[in-house]
């Protein structure tokens, strides 16, 4: 598959580990995750409410929860979460495919969203990437999640295609 | 019931293929097995089309065979199920992507978005 990318790559993004002040006045701390957040990372999808999935992620039973995150927390992928004192409030992640371009998608819990922290995850996640040599990455979102579309057209995506149920957009970095 | 089965070449594709023959075999269900052109597989159409009859013959069943013409399989297979009253359209899709979405191939999303017969997504 070809995907169109913008001509022009984006500027620096910041790197984790960072702390921002959301919407709500709490501190939210960025930083790198790895395997070893995986229980973690496990409880905050279990408390996922099964109503903000797209497109049949993240899983909803336990055990496809586990198999599913050893695949996105595997060595050769990029992951930040988002923590407030000791919860995971948001996840997102960086997975490469076939062609050494990389998926791109988030999670936050529904406690956390409309906060600012979708933004500042992407955006620390890109940072992160940049450092790890990536240049490529793309997303599908549901061509009805206006909240979605818009915060990643802030950051600098665009859509490369539309034609399909999803649209799919793509930022170089 | 008269199944109208698009096998197009992709993995999924004969998975279901698989699927649908098993459960042919049980219930009787009268199936044609379409076969068309997948412009996103990269294996050649002759190829495809002798892996189908590999699946087919270990099956023990012989069902009838056809090749969908023209460019748009997707349209093609809405309008025999329709002109020849097949009563549901069988499809494999709904493969992953790297990070583990769902994601419907144009053929499939055409098919299930303009069959008027019920249309069975097998993933």
């Amino acid at each position: 598959m070809t995907r169109t990318y913008p001509d022009e790559p984006a500027e620096a993004f910041p790197q984790p580990p960072r702390t921002i002040t959301d919407r709500k006045d709490r501190p939210i701390d960025v930083i790198p995750a790895d395997d070893a957040d995986t229980e973690s990372l496990v409880e905050m999808y279990l408390d996922f409410d099964p109503a903000d999935r797209a497109q049949g992620i993240p899983p909803v039973k336990e055990e496809a929860i586990r198999e599913w995150l050893e695949t996105i927390l595997d060595g050769d992928c990029v992951n930040v979460v988002a923590k407030h004192d000791d919860t995971v409030a948001g996840h997102a992640t960086l997975v490469p495919d076939n062609e050494d371009e990389h998926e791109l998608a988030i999670f936050v819990l529904q406690a956390y969203q409309g906060a600012g922290i979708g933004t500042a995850l992407v955006e620390t996640l890109l940072g992160y990437g940049q450092t790890e040599g990536i240049d490529h990455v793309w997303l599908t979102v549901e061509r009805w999640n206006d909240p979605a579309i818009s915060l990643y057209e802030k950051v600098g995506f665009e859509i490369s295609s539309a034609e399909s149920f999803e649209i799919e957009m793509a930022i170089r970095l | 019931m008269k199944l109208l089965l698009g096998v197009g070449g992709s993995e999924l594709s004969y998975q279901a293929l698989t699927e649908t023959l098993e459960r042919v075999s049980e219930t009787g269900d009268e199936l044609t097995v379409a076969v068309f052109e997948n412009g996103d597989i990269d294996a050649d159409f002759e190829t495809v089309k002798q892996r189908i009859q590999e699946h087919i013959d270990e099956s023990g069943l012989e069902p009838p065979i056809r090749h969908v013409e023209g460019t748009s399989p997707g349209s093609e297979l809405v309008n025999i199920a329709e002109s020849e009253g097949f009563d549901r359209i069988v499809l494999g899709g709904g493969g992953r992507s790297p990070l583990g979405k769902i994601q419907l191939g144009p053929i499939v999303e055409f098919v299930l978005l303009n069959a008027q017969t019920p249309v069975t997504l097998i993933r």
